[in-house]
C-alpha cells in the first residue's frame, strides 16, 4: 500500500506542497494588517511544517514525525486559545486590529 | 622517642577562651566568664610548665635515659609539624610548624606565667567594665598569637603570630572606644606598627630569594655551613628584620605608639606594653641571630639604636608627669638596653633582661594600676602623694620594682643590667661608649623612677580623694608574686642562664674578661643607680623647690623634654600631614571623581550612545519585526546552503535513523 502511493505521487510533490503553504503563511503574515488574517498566516504555516513531518514519517516509516506533529497541533491549539483571547483583548481596547496603529509598546 | 609536650594545646586553649567569651561572652554570667577567662591561661601555663620540667629532668640528667624506658631523651629543639601541607609554591615549602627549644621555653614561661598572673589581676581591675567578656576575649586572644610567635618554627608562622599580637594590642589600646584618644592611640599603634611590617616581609622575601626557605634552623644551617658569608645581603635582611623589631618594641624611629598606648587599661599596658609584645623584636633578633651574627654592620646598627632609644626615652621620662607615661618610656628605655644586649652579641642577656624587666615592668605598671584604682582613675603624678600609709602593699610592691628597675641589688634587674653592661664594656672602644650610655641610662632610670616613688608616695597628699582604699585580693596576690618575682628573678645568675640558652642564642661573649672586672663594674654601676636615688632624693623629699627652678633656669632644654622632643609634631609635619594631603587629593580627584566616577559616566556613556542607535529597530511596527525575522532566516539559509555548504549537514550524517545520502537519493526519484 505505502510503496503503491509513493509510486503515484513522488515525495517531493509533498514537500513541494509543504514548502509552497509555509511559504504563503510567511508572506500573508509579512502583508497583510488584520491581526486575523496574520494569525491564520501562522497556522498555515505551522501546518506547511506539518505536512513535510507527516510526510517523512509515512516515508521512513518512522513514528516520530507523526508524533510530532501532535505536539505542535496540540501547541498550536493552545497559542489559537490564547492568541484569539489577546486579540479581542487588544479590540477591546483599540477597537482596531490593524497591527501599525497597535504600536504603543515602542520606545 | 620524645614524650609529647602538648605544644599544640598551649595556643589553642587560650584561642578557646577567645571564642567562648568573644561569642557567648555577652549571655554568661560573670563568674563564669572569669572561669573561661582565668582557665585557658593557667592550663597554657600548666602545660608549658610540665614541658620545662620534662625538659629539666632530661637535660639534668643526660647521661642515662632515665624515666619509663619509652621515653628516651628529649632533643631539643623539638618540633612539632601539622602533618597536612601548609604552603607549596614551586619549590618553596612551608609547613605549619612549632619549635620549642630553650629561648621559646624561656619566653613561653614569660608569656604564659606572666600573662596568667596579669589575668587574675585584671579579674578586680575590671570588674566594674561593662565590656568584661570582651576584654578578656581579647586577652585570651594576645596570649594565642603570642604564644604562636614564640613557638613558631619559620618566620612565616612567626609573622601570624607577630600581626596577631598587633591586633589584639589595637584593640586593647582601643578597649574604651569611645573615647576618642583610645580609639586614635590603637590606630596610631597599628599604623606604625606597619612600617616595621613592612621590614620584616621584605626580609622574609629576602631570605626566600636566598634561602629558599623561611625555617629558621634550616637557614641556620644553611650560615653555619659558610662562615665565609659575610655581610652583603645578609646585612640587607638583618637590617630589614630589624626594622621589624623597631617597629614592634618601640626602638627609634618608631616608638612614638608605646607612649599613646597608654590610654588601654593598664593591665593590657603591664601585659602587652611591657611584659611581653614589645618583646617580640627583641625575640624576633634573637631567634635569627645567626643572620646578624653573620653581618658587624647591621649588629652596629642594632647596638646604636638600642643605645640610642636608651638615653632618648630615659630623657624624655624625667620629666613626665602622668604615672603611665613614665612607665612607658622607661619600657622603651629598657627594650633599648635589651637590643643594645643583642647589637653586642650577648644575646643570652638581652633574654636575661628581657625575662626580669617582664617582672619588674608588669609589677611597676600593675601597681600604678592599683594607685589609679585607689584614687579614682587619676594618673597625674602631681596630685597624687603620701599614699605610702594609705596603701601599704602597693608601695611596698611598688619599692621593689623601682629597686630592681633601677639596677640595685640584689633585685632581678641588677644581674640582667650589669650582664649587659659588662658584655659591652668587653667589646673595644665601641663597646665602652656602649657601656658609659648605658651607664649614664642607668643613672637617668634611677632617676626618674625613685621620682615617680617620691611623688606617689611619700610627702603630703596632694589628692583631693580623702579616702584611698587598697586593692582587693585578686589584685594583692599578682603583685606580691611579681614582687617576689622581681625580687628573686636575677638570682639564676648570668652564667647559668647563658649556659641554658647557649644552644639557641650562643654563648655570650665574655673574652678578655674576668670577675675582678666584673665586680668593679657591677660596683659602679650599683654606684650609679644609688647616685641616681640620691639626686631624686634631693629633687623631691631635701628640697622640692629644685626642680622648679632647674626648670626655669633651662626653660629651652625642659621645653624640648616636656614635649618629648617634638617628636611627634615633626612625625605630623613631615610624614602625617604630607601624607594626608596626597591621600585626600589621591582619593578625591584620582579615585573618587577619575576612577570611579569616570568608569560611571563612561559605561553610561556607552549604554546612551548604543541605546540611541539601536532604538530604531524597536519601531513598533510589528510587520517590520516579522520582516526581520524572514530576513534572518533567509539569511541563515542562503548562507548555509548556497555560501558555506560545509556547515550543513554532511552528506553522511543520520537524521532520524536516515542518512542524508538515502534522502538525496529518494529526492532524485
Amino acid at each position: 500500500m505505502s510503496s503503491l502511493f509513493a509510486r503515484e505521487v513522488p515525495l517531493s510533490w509533498y514537500l513541494l506542497l509543504s514548502a509552497a503553504l509555509f511559504s504563503l503563511g510567511v508572506v500573508g503574515f509579512l502583508v497583510k494588517r488584520n491581526l486575523i488574517t496574520m494569525f491564520m498566516s501562522i497556522e498555515l504555516m505551522l501546518n506547511g511544517v506539518n505536512l513535510s513531518f507527516v510526510t517523512f514519517a509515512h516515508q521512513w516509516h518512522a513514528v516520530k514525525g507523526q508524533i510530532f506533529v501532535f505536539f505542535v497541533m496540540m501547541v498550536a491549539a493552545a497559542e489559537a486559545a490564547v492568541g484569539l483571547a489577546i486579540i479581542i483583548a487588544v479590540f477591546r481596547a483599540r477597537a482596531t486590529l490593524a497591527v501599525d496603529r497597535i504600536d504603543r509598546m515602542k520606545l | 622517642m620524645n614524650p609529647d609536650l602538648h605544644l599544640w594545646l598551649i595556643p589553642l586553649l587560650p584561642f578557646a577562651g577567645f571564642l567562648i567569651n568573644g561569642i557567648l561572652g555577652r549571655g554568661l554570667p560573670k563568674w563564669l566568664i572569669t572561669t573561661f577567662a582565668l582557665l585557658a591561661p593557667l592550663a597554657a601555663f600548666g602545660i608549658v610548665l610540665n614541658a620545662a620540667a620534662t625538659i629539666y629532668v632530661f637535660i639534668a640528667s643526660p647521661c642515662v635515659p632515665c624515666g619509663p624506658p619509652d621515653w628516651g631523651y628529649i632533643h631539643l629543639p623539638y618540633t612539632v609539624t601539622l602533618p597536612l601541607p601548609w604552603i607549596n609554591a614551586g619549590l618553596l615549602h612551608i609547613d605549619f610548624s612549632f619549635v620549642l627549644d630553650q629561648l621559646s621555653l624561656v619566653m613561653l614561661l614569660v608569656v604564659t606565667g606572666v600573662g596568667f598572673l596579669i589575668h587574675i589581676y585584671s579579674v578586680g581591675y575590671m570588674s566594674d567594665d561593662k565590656g568584661y567578656a570582651r576584654y578578656f576575649s581579647y586577652l585570651n586572644l594576645f596570649l594565642f598569637f603570642m604564644t604562636v610567635l614564640v613557638l613558631a618554627g619559620n618566620a612565616l608562622v612567626m609573622f601570624i603570630g607577630w600581626e596577631g599580637v598587633g591586633l589584639a594590642s589595637y584593640l586593647l589600646i582601643g578597649f574604651w572606644f569611645q573615647k576618642k584618644s583610645a580609639a586614635d592611640a590603637g590606630k596610631k599603634a597599628f599604623i606604625v606598627n606597619r612600617i616595621g611590617d613592612f621590614g620584616f616581609l621584605v626580609g622574609m622575601f629576602l631570605l626566600v630569594a636566598y634561602f629558599g626557605t623561611l625555617t629558621f634552623s634550616e637557614i641556620g644551617a644553611n650560615l653555619n655551613a659558610h662562615p665565609e658569608w659575610q655581610g652583603g645581603v645578609l646585612t640587607i635582611i638583618a637590617l630589614c628584620l630589624m626594622l621589624g623589631a623597631a617597629g614592634k618594641s618601640a626602638q627609634l624611629p618608631l616608638y612614638i605608639w608605646l607612649p599613646d598606648a597608654m590610654e588601654g587599661p593598664t593591665p593590657v599596658s603591664a601585659l602587652i606594653h611591657a611584659a611581653t609584645m614589645v618583646t617580640a623584636g627583641v625575640y624576633m633578633v634573637a631567634r635569627t641571630h645567626i643572620l646578624f651574627d653573620h653581618s658587624p654592620v647591621a649588629l652596629g646598627v642594632v647596638a646604636t639604636v638600642g643605645a640610642a632609644t636608651a638615653i632618648f626615652a630615659a630623657t624624655i621620662a624625667l620629666v613626665q608627669n602622668d604615672i603611665k607615661r613614665v612607665l612607658a618610656y622607661s619600657t622603651i628605655s629598657q627594650l633599648g638596653y635589651m637590643f643594645l644586649g643583642c647589637g653586642i652579641a650577648a644575646y643570652s642577656a638581652a633574654i636575661f633582661h628581657l625575662m626580669t624587666h617582664a617582672f619588674f615592668k608588669a609589677l611597676l605598671f600593675l601597681a600604678a594600676g592599683s594607685v589609679i584604682h585607689a584614687i579614682g582613675g587619676e594618673q597625674d603624678l602631681r596630685k597624687m602623694g603620701g599614699l605610702r600609709k594609705k596603701l601599704p602593699v602597693t608601695f611596698a610592691v611598688t619599692t621593689v620594682g623601682v629597686l630592681a628597675i633601677a639596677g640595685i641589688f640584689p633585685f632581678s634587674g641588677f644581674f640582667s643590667k650589669d650582664a649587659i653592661l659588662y658584655a659591652a664594656f668587653l667589646q673595644g672602644t665601641n663597646g665602652k661608649i656602649l657601656w658609659f650610655v648605658g651607664l649614664l641610662t642607668a643613672l637617668l632610670t634611677a632617676f626618674y623612677m625613685f621620682r615617680l616613688w617620691y611623688m606617689t608616695f611619700m610627702g603630703e597628699s596632694r589628692s583631693p580623694e580623702n579616702h584611698p582604699h587598697e586593692c582587693p585580693w585578686s589584685m594583692r596576690g599578682p603583685l606580691l608574686i611579681l614582687a617576689a618575682l622581681s625580687v628573686c628573678g636575677g638570682w639564676i645568675g648570668m652564667e647559668h642562664f647563658g649556659n641554658f640558652l647557649a644552644p639557641s642564642v650562643g654563648v655570650l661573649p665574655t673574652e678578655g674578661g674576668n670577675w675582678h672586672l666584673e665586680l668593679i663594674l657591677s660596683v659602679v654601676a650599683v654606684a650609679v643607680a644609688l647616685e641616681g636615688w640620691l639626686i631624686a632624693d634631693k629633687f623631691y623629699r631635701r628640697r622640692p623647690e629644685r626642680p622648679a627652678q632647674y626648670a626655669a633656669a633651662l626653660p629651652a632644654g625642659y621645653k624640648l623634654l616636656a614635649n618629648k622632643y617634638f617628636v611627634d609634631e615633626f612625625y605630623g609635619a613631615v610624614v602625617v600631614k604630607p601624607l594626608l594631603a596626597v591621600s585626600k587629593f589621591f582619593l578625591e580627584w584620582v579615585v573618587d571623581i577619575g576612577i570611579l566616577g569616570g568608569a560611571a559616566w563612561l559605561l553610561g556613556g556607552i549604554a546612551t550612545f548604543a541605546g540611541a542607535i539601536l532604538q530604531r529597530w524597536q519601531s513598533g511596527n510589528l510587520r517590520s519585526y516579522a520582516a526581520w525575522l524572514a530576513a534572518g532566516a533567509a539569511a541563515v539559509l542562503i548562507f548555509i546552503l548556497i555560501l558555506r555548504p560545509d556547515l550543513g549537514p554532511p552528506a553522511q550524517s543520520v537524521h532520524f535513523g536516515v542518512s542524508m545520502e538515502s534522502i538525496r537519493k529518494v529526492m532524485g526519484h
